[in-house]
């Protein structure tokens, strides 16, 4: 057999003194590392990708996941990565997919931002017994409001014509991922949370399922270049419509779900014959430029009787004038999606060179709009490599009305970010179509993971608020001077707003 | 984007009463209020807001301008005549007082836009703004602290007695009077941070700090307003402005938007009052004011009380015949008014409004 | 009785005096023209009795440990800040933040009160607080209340008008708060339980408002004449779940 020149990047180990050979690691694993060889189980190490399913499920605690040791002549400027790629480009003349996103090292600005506190001369806000509020309108503004007055009583009433807007409990929603990318399960259990938690989820550019029918008060739509699923029911299914232009991990190219992860429930949902290849070309046809955008916002919008429209883009080095462009053409929500923004496949050298930040992405939109005076034309939704309370707090001070989480959501479900999400045998059920996979992720039960998630999440926020002294998550958004940057140089802290710490 | 500004923060004290009926008060009413919480400020700023006491010229916007240098003056002068019939021009009368060793130099004008000057669709009001906002931001070491009709503020460095003295403020009779003590701990040698701020007839005096200050002045910056004056407190003045002046909103909605309701009382409003809310928590969240605060708001037809939605800073308010008080204690109400017919505190977020007679 | 007359005195100057009569050993000290002056009585000591006329300033009382202050009218805010023990009596209002972490004595009040009322106000076997207030109470009443009791009248409002404000004993995690009025469970902090009074209830409440009547000259009859609702913490520890391993 060919012996591939590619290290392996893992090492499965079983201590034999340990193992009962119940072959419970044999069953989980997605990737048929362990094979039964008799008398004990067999481990071909390659195919390891470190997903820690038969970890978690060796019920004597045999199993240990080592990173291979053999590794290639250390070299500061051939990484470890380029040597390996390049093995592997020799061996299969093609281009190296990965999943999620980009791991490349480097300045993480969320990382060298800190968020204020009081002390004095303003008080602090207890957060447990003192009202704490984080509830979120997504949609148009208008710039200004009016008013009749009742002749008699005097009372207001508005006359001011409100546009649509999304209620959020907390300004933290799930991003679009498809049936077809991740499981009909994986996305039961967004559905189950976002309704439980009033916050969004999004049904990516696969379809609306049957099942997730009950959860559409709590669920976008998204329309993309593919237009998998996309009838005047879909359209109309959900509270709001997204348009994709793009994805962080993967600016300015498409997607290609092959045909043998279209089974029968998948290509029902997006309206495909079974088994033939689901092709997401790179751009949309229909827009070819931005009054193009506006006629298909319009579109949808009659379509829908003037539900909101939200227009997902990667983040590119022009995104103000993209972002500006976009609110310019009727969307009501603008979505950036950064350079760590999370996918099921990408190419490498796509995911990891091009685009921009979210963190630089999302000052510089902020300031277009404000600019132009048109901020409150649009809401932005910040994505593409939150990890935690944190980053959102930051993202939020930086002027999002919301975040994204995609992969932070996904790790409830047991993704340890293995990364291999293109091969469709993601041993957590979440990633794949197998069906002896798929079965593994149990709606219910994960439901309450991602809600308690959810729930630490808004705690940690209403924490921060309370910290800062405000009680209304709108007095953070875009409250740049509650942010400081840390070690950042002057021309970075200008593009984000912010003072260096200590000014 | 101007985000390399020095923001300043200050505790205080605050009064303010009226007369619905227009009788006019003399300054040194207030001053005998305002001294009386002298522990609440340090003595590194006080100020004075007054309605009615240029009846000779009530059809001309008083600016009231401080400048720290001759040339300023020079060069303000210079833009104010190209653009305004100039009705007077004299120096603001001051006392010599001990306490005060350096002061700005203190000029008054009393003028009105020439006609030909506003052009395009913006009206007077906007005119006259655009040129505060000019001088305040173009003229170095000139600030126009006072601008509007029958009406001034007088305010400087010093404690509230000292400062009453400085402007000889018993020689003004208002219908409308407002007083601030500071207690700064930052850029506390600044003539200019002291309370109260004003625009055209709008005047501010504010105890606590807004801690939304950063997305305030944001929101502000994109209706062409330019903040100069390294202050919380100038958020409020121009907040004011815009939704009452530049929408066109009324001064209880205006309310409802600095100290907004909490959505679970919206809930519970009737639906008309609901959907109004609603709607302005949704437009106008970056206008909401949060974190401890309590000010009034003094303006040509009245005057207006309010703290913050979970009453962070104190405020009472008390009425005797056709006057009613204000202050951070009631105290200092007693102090000008013995015997009240009531005295309350008003809740959180509920503001009194106080209407001139007409 | 030793007269010191206020007006016009700093409170540095004002609180001097007062503290110099006390080490001459006067015990009943009676101060006129008082209006604004902070900080009366704070940190006195021992069997005292002061009688104030006029409004005094903030912060009386504080952690004072021993005297009877009487105020014959309303009175400001921060009153009985970590006192110790004593009383304070009041026949007008009061204002925010009274009693905060006051850890003995009483708080006697015949009017309304505002914001922020007996905030983490303690008692245990040994030494307990008491606030008792006539008239109506703004929110956060009885916030972080760790002991002690807490006591509601509404004396001056209809029967069955709201007499308290929002966010009723948040963070309470000890003692009791008594409403002559009504009670809405969704005005409550989260870790309230609102329950009838019992028996037991009906003696504490008449010993500590017979004295209460007795320092405001009312009549107890009246104040027992309509039910109380009794406010306790469901749970020392409501926040258990808060805190992931």
């Amino acid at each position: 057999m060919f012996k591939s020149q590619a290290l392996p990047e893992y090492r499965a180990t079983i201590d034999t003194d340990k193992c009962i050979r119940c072959k419970r690691c044999i069953q989980n694993c997605g990737w048929s590392v362990y094979s039964w060889g008799g008398d004990r189980v067999q481990i071909e190490t390659s195919k390891c990708v470190s997903c820690l399913r038969c970890y978690h499920y060796c019920p004597t605690e045999a199993i240990e996941i080592l990173k291979e040791e053999t590794t290639y002549k250390p070299n500061a400027y051939w990484s470890y990565n380029h040597i390996r790629n390049i093995k592997r480009q020799a061996e299969t003349g093609g281009i190296p997919l990965m999943g999620m996103g980009s791991d490349r090292e480097g300045i993480i600005l969320f990382d060298h931002l800190l968020l204020d506190a009081c002390q004095v001369t303003n008080p602090s806000i207890d957060p447990l017994r003192e009202p704490m509020e984080l509830q979120t309108y997504l949609g148009k503004k208008p710039s200004k409001l009016e008013f009749k007055h009742d002749k008699k009583t005097g009372k207001r009433k508005l006359t001011t014509k409100m546009p649509p807007n999304l209620k959020l409990t907390a300004p933290i929603i799930f991003s679009p991922m498809s049936y077809g990318s991740i499981s009909l399960n994986a996305q039961k259990v967004l559905a189950r949370t976002a309704k439980e938690c009033g916050i969004l989820m999004n049904t990516g550019e696969g379809g609306l399922h049957e099942d997730l029918k009950p959860y559409t008060s709590n669920i976008i739509v998204q329309v993309a270049s593919g237009r998998f699923g996309v009838n005047p029911e879909y359209l109309n299914a959900g509270v709001a419509v997204e348009i994709k232009i793009g994805q962080g991990a993967k600016p300015g190219i498409g997607g290609h779900l092959p045909g043998e992860k279209i089974p029968l429930e998948v290509a029902k949902t997006r309206m495909i014959p079974v088994g033939t290849d689901a092709l997401s070309p790179a751009p949309q046809h229909d827009i070819y430029s931005i009054e193009d955008l506006r006629q298909l916002i319009y579109a949808l919008k009659e379509a829908t009787n003037y539900k909101p429209v939200s227009v997902k883009i990667a983040t590119v080095h022009n995104v103000a004038a993209i972002a500006s462009g976009i609110v310019r053409a009727g969307a009501d929500i603008v979505y950036l999606d950064g350079f760590r923004g999370g996918t099921g496949a990408a190419p490498g050298i796509i995911r990891d060179h091009l685009g921009i930040p979210i963190e630089h992405a999302l000052a510089a939109v902020d300031d277009r709009l404000r600019q132009e005076g048109i901020r409150n034309e649009a809401s932005i939704i910040a994505a593409g490599g939150i990890r935690s309370a944190a980053d959102a707090a930051k993202a939020i001070a930086l002027g999002a009305d919301a975040v994204a989480i995609g992969s932070a959501a996904l790790q409830t479900m047991g993704c340890t970010m293995c990364g291999k999400c293109y091969t469709g045998n993601c041993s957590w059920g979440i990633t794949t179509q197998r069906p002896e996979l798929t079965a593994r992720l149990d709606p219910e039960v994960y439901a309450v993971r991602l809600s308690n998630l959810i729930r630490a999440w808004v705690h940690e926020l209403m924490e921060v608020l309370g910290a800062l002294g405000v009680n209304a998550i709108e007095s953070l958004r875009g409250s740049r001077e509650r942010l400081r940057g840390i070690g950042l140089d002057a021309q970075t802290l200008d593009i984000l707003g912010v003072k260096p710490v200590g000014r | 984007m101007n985000h390399d500004f020095q923001k300043d923060i200050a505790g205080c004290g605050l009064t303010g009463l009226i007369s619905k009926k227009r009788n006019r008060v003399s300054g040194g009413i207030i001053a005998k209020s305002l001294t009386l919480m002298n522990d609440r400020g340090n003595g590194l700023g006080a100020g004075y807001a007054a309605y009615g006491i240029y009846p000779d010229f009530a059809d001309f916007y008083a600016f009231h301008i401080m400048y720290d240098a001759q040339s300023a003056r020079f060069s303000v002068e210079e833009y104010i005549k190209e653009n305004f019939h100039v009705e007077k021009i004299e120096e603001i009368p001051t006392s010599p007082v001990p306490e005060i060793a350096i002061n700005p130099l203190l000029v008054r004008y009393f003028i009105s836009p020439l006609k030909e000057k506003i052009t395009g669709p913006e009206g007077e009001e906007d005119f006259v703004v655009n040129a505060i906002m000019k001088i305040n931001s173009e003229i170095d070491a000139a600030y126009v602290f006072s601008s509007g009709k029958n009406m001034g503020a007088f305010k400087g460095v010093g404690n509230p007695s000292v400062i009453a003295e400085f402007f000889r403020l018993e020689e003004y009779e208002g219908h409308i009077w407002t007083a601030h003590t500071r207690f700064p701990t930052n850029t506390p040698g600044w003539w200019g941070g002291a309370h109260p701020f004003t625009l055209l007839d709008w005047s501010i005096v504010h105890n606590g700090e807004i801690s939304s200050y950063g997305i305030n002045k944001r929101y502000l910056e994109m209706f062409g307003y330019k903040l100069s004056l390294l202050t919380d407190t100038e958020v409020v003045a121009y907040l004011f402005d815009l939704l009452i002046r530049r929408h066109g909103l009324d001064v209880e909605t205006a309310c409802t938007i600095l100290a907004a309701p909490f959505w679970k009382d919206i809930d519970d409003m009737d639906p008309d009052e609901k959907e109004a809310v609603t709607a302005l928590r949704q437009t106008y969240s970056s206008a909401l004011l949060n974190g401890p605060f309590s000010l009034l708001f003094g303006h040509k037809n009245g005057l207006v009380g309010i703290n913050d939605r979970i009453k962070l800073r104190p405020l009472v308010a008390a009425t005797h015949n056709d006057m009613v008080y204000m202050a951070s204690e009631e105290s200092a109400i007693r102090e000008i008014c013995p015997e009240p017919d009531t005295v309350w505190a008003p809740r959180a977020g509920e503001p009194v409004i106080v209407t001139l007679d007409d | 009785m030793f007269e010191i007359d206020a007006k016009g005195k700093h409170f540095r100057d004002l609180n001097a005096e007062v503290r110099e009569a006390v080490d001459k050993g006067e015990k009943e000290i009676s101060l006129k023209n008082v209006n604004g002056q902070y900080y009366i009585a704070t940190g006195l000591c021992g069997k005292l009795d002061i009688t104030v006329e006029g409004v005094p300033g903030n912060d009386l009382s504080a952690f004072m440990d021993g005297p009877t202050v009487t105020i014959k009218s309303n009175a400001q805010d921060n009153i009985a800040n970590t006192m110790n023990a004593g009383k304070i009596i009041i026949h007008g209002n009061a204002g925010d933040v009274l009693g905060y972490g006051m850890r003995g004595g009483k708080l006697h009040i015949r009017g309304d009160v505002g914001y922020r009322v007996g905030i983490h106000m303690k008692g245990a076997k040994r030494q307990s607080s008491t606030i008792i207030a006539g008239g109506t109470a703004g929110d956060f009443f009885g916030e972080y209340m760790a002991g002690g009791v807490l006591i509601l009248l509404g004396l001056d409002s209809e029967e069955n008008a709201p007499i308290v404000g929002d966010y009723l004993g948040t963070g309470m995690h000890g003692g009791a708060i008594y409403i002559r009025g009504p009670v809405e469970q969704k005005y409550c902090g989260a870790e309230v339980g609102v329950m009838e009074t019992n028996e037991e209830d009906a003696k504490i409440l008449k010993k500590l408002l017979k004295e209460y009547c007795e320092d405001l000259d009312l009549d107890l009859d009246m104040v027992m004449s309509r039910p109380f609702k009794k406010l306790i913490p469901v749970s020392s520890r409501p926040y258990g779940n808060l805190y992931s391993y």
